[in-house]
């Protein structure tokens, strides 16, 4: 089965540019991006199912968000959703947060990614942004435990304010970990 | 704020409950005239339509703040999403939006199929926009029919409780359930529209709109309704989408943003439909615009009904779709297939997709991460409700409790999707 991911030769890749418009949309987003914080800012850009994806790090995740809203040619109002993530793996790069951002006036969507060690797990808030990132960042601490500096009540939102861990780690299985008649090799994770 | 201004030293106080987070008590005053009431609406409190809390502190009738709690039946489905292979998690979809449960399904559905790169059969994709029509009435007839009975008129809730038996009906013919439906596959919908639903459902499209007619004479004029609903619950378009809001609270402020239109999924830049939209984002424009986007949705369907193509039902992809039953206890292939599927054992692509439809409240997203095992990495779910509820507090402060509820009942704040 064709990977729709997968890469292509980069003459390919510039028809298809020059063709799609949603390609064509994500080129210039990604151009204006780089003239307003620089090309270095960016460590990862991708394109993933015609969403554009950058990496970049958390001291300028605020800066680069302002700028964005502010922006007078691509205008992004609204920010769709954002979400913690987890990658044990990744040393000193464990927590992430994964913003969506969306352009409604030329319909282009941004996906912003920080990723941040685990024993620092702190992040500045964009509730000065956005009104909306009030209950985004409480679900993102309640799950993953991360700090938002400047939020105005950073308070667990859906489990009991008495939980004493962040549940969406990957350190904490679904499943009860005493139990031994289900095993990884067979059920996953 | 002009309510703290007035009250003067009042706002101090509530300030310091603030502090003290919620539930404390507060001190009274020796002056009556500044004491404020702390009143508890909800989670079980009969308006509230669902389980959560506001604390308000009231003076007098007036809403001074209000404090909310959420997540008394948060069920941990994005934690439970990683332990579960991709088919089973349409069952999770289904409670969270339990009015229309098929737009979840479905949305949960496409976006796997984004993932793993199937194109559906133009059949099944007019098929799901059919069901999906009918699910975003049946969210609507909801929401509206209880705005009726919060402002004290149960007739109409009434009328169309029956029409929503009967599309229920319907979905009964197509999937087998009624609320939680787990409609349709990843590759399409599980089986045809059978002649029995094609023909209930015709006879629903004639005598809907005469049902629907009479419940909008019964309101849409009625000095009663119309005196309680005006001008409560407002919220501008800047504010609106400062908060998130999206769905038939957003296009009531006067935002045309429709991801149907935006981002056309499962044809429907086929169809010919309109999207309303209203100027001030108060109760009765939420109201007029649910109450419009029923019509649209009805016209959709009859688009998509009498343009039904002919073929397949679902994509062929054996690899991901599961074969006939009769099939499996006969042929070899569909037999490993079957095992493979339920065991969870399909290829899934390393990657990332993020695909939102049009839900009933809103812009419903699927975020998700997959590192080619048999769950997904992480899945996130952008619930419509979650995120404009937090505006509910600026929304109500200096209202009156009983317009306070009835901009609760209008914005329809679903409690499964609030706390998933």
């Amino acid at each position: 089965m064709a990977d729709p991911t997968k890469e292509e030769s980069p003459a390919a890749q510039e028809t298809a540019a020059t063709q799609d418009p949603a390609a064509q949309q994500n080129a210039h987003a990604l151009a204006l991006l780089h003239r307003l914080f620089g090309e270095s800012t960016f460590t990862d850009v991708e394109e993933p199912y015609g969403l554009l994806t950058v990496t970049t790090k958390r001291e300028h995740i605020h800066k680069i968000i302002a700028g964005l809203q502010q922006d007078e040619e691509l205008k992004f109002h609204f920010l769709t959703t954002m979400c913690g993530i987890n990658y044990p793996e990744n040393l000193n790069q464990e927590l992430g947060m994964i913003y969506h951002l969306h352009s409604l006036i030329h319909n282009v969507r941004l996906r912003i990614k920080i990723f941040f060690p685990l024993a620092d797990p702190v992040v500045p808030t964009l509730t000065d942004l956005y009104a909306t990132a009030n209950w985004m960042e409480r679900e993102a601490y309640d799950f993953y435990g991360i700090i938002f500096t400047g939020h105005p009540n950073l308070r667990r939102i859906l489990n009991v304010e008495d939980m004493d861990y962040h549940p969406m780690r990957k350190q904490y299985p679904v499943e009860d970990g005493t139990r031994e008649d289900k095993t990884d090799l067979f059920f996953g994770r | 704020m002009a309510v703290n201004d007035t009250l003067g030293g009042t706002h101090k106080i509530i300030q310091e409950a603030h502090e003290q987070q919620n539930n404390q008590l507060i001190p009274t005053l020796n002056d009556f005239s500044q004491e404020l009431t702390t009143l508890n609406l909800g989670p079980t409190h009969p308006a509230t339509h669902g389980i959560f809390q506001n604390i308000l502190q009231m003076d007098g009738e007036r809403i001074v703040s209000g404090v909310p709690t959420i997540g008394y039946i948060h069920r941990a489905f994005e934690k439970l999403a990683e332990r579960k292979p991709f088919y089973q998690i349409t069952t999770l979809t289904d409670r969270m939006n339990y009015c229309s449960s098929p737009i979840n399904n479905m949305g949960w559905h496409m976006t796997v199929e984004k993932l793993l790169g199937i194109t559906v059969p133009k059949r099944a994709q007019y098929m799901r926009v059919i069901l999906m029509e009918l699910a975003r009435i049946t969210d609507h007839l909801i929401c509206n029919g209880i705005l009726g009975v919060d402002t004290g008129a149960f007739t109409g809730f009434l009328y169309l409780m029956e029409e929503r038996e009967k599309v229920y009906e319907i979905y009964e013919e197509v999937c087998g359930a009624r609320l939680t439906t787990n409609m349709g596959r990843v590759g399409g919908m599980e089986r045809d529209f059978s002649p029995v639903a094609l023909e209930k459902l015709r006879k629903w499209l004639k005598e809907f709109p005469a049902v629907m007619r009479e419940f909008e004479a019964l309101f849409n004029r009625n000095r009663i309704f119309v005196d309680r609903v005006v001008d409560v619950g407002g919220i501008s378009a800047e504010k609106a989408l400062n908060y998130g809001f999206t769905g038939p609270n957003l296009r009531a402020a006067g935002v045309d943003y429709d991801v149907r239109v935006m981002n056309p999924y499962s044809s429907y830049q086929d169809f010919d439909f309109e999207i309303p939209v209203g100027t001030k984002g108060d109760t009765y424009d939420r109201f007029m615009v649910r109450n419009e986007e029923i019509w649209q949705s009805l016209r959709i369907i009859n688009q998509a009904l009498d343009n039904l193509p002919e073929g397949p039902f679902h994509a062929d992809a054996p690899h991901y779709y599961l074969p006939p039953k009769q099939a499996v206890y006969k042929n070899m292939e569909a037999l490993i297939y079957h095992f493979k599927i339920i065991m969870g054992e399909i290829e899934a692509p390393v990657g990332e997709v993020y695909h939102s439809v049009e839900g009933g409240n809103g812009e419903l997203g699927f975020y998700l991460i997959s590192d080619g095992g048999r769950t997904p990495y992480r899945l996130h779910f952008r619930r419509p409700c979650f995120i404009y509820y937090q505006a509910y507090t600026e929304m109500v402060v200096g209202q009156s409790l009983s317009d306070a509820i009835v901009t609760l009942s209008s914005m329809n704040v679903i409690a499964g999707e609030l706390d998933a």
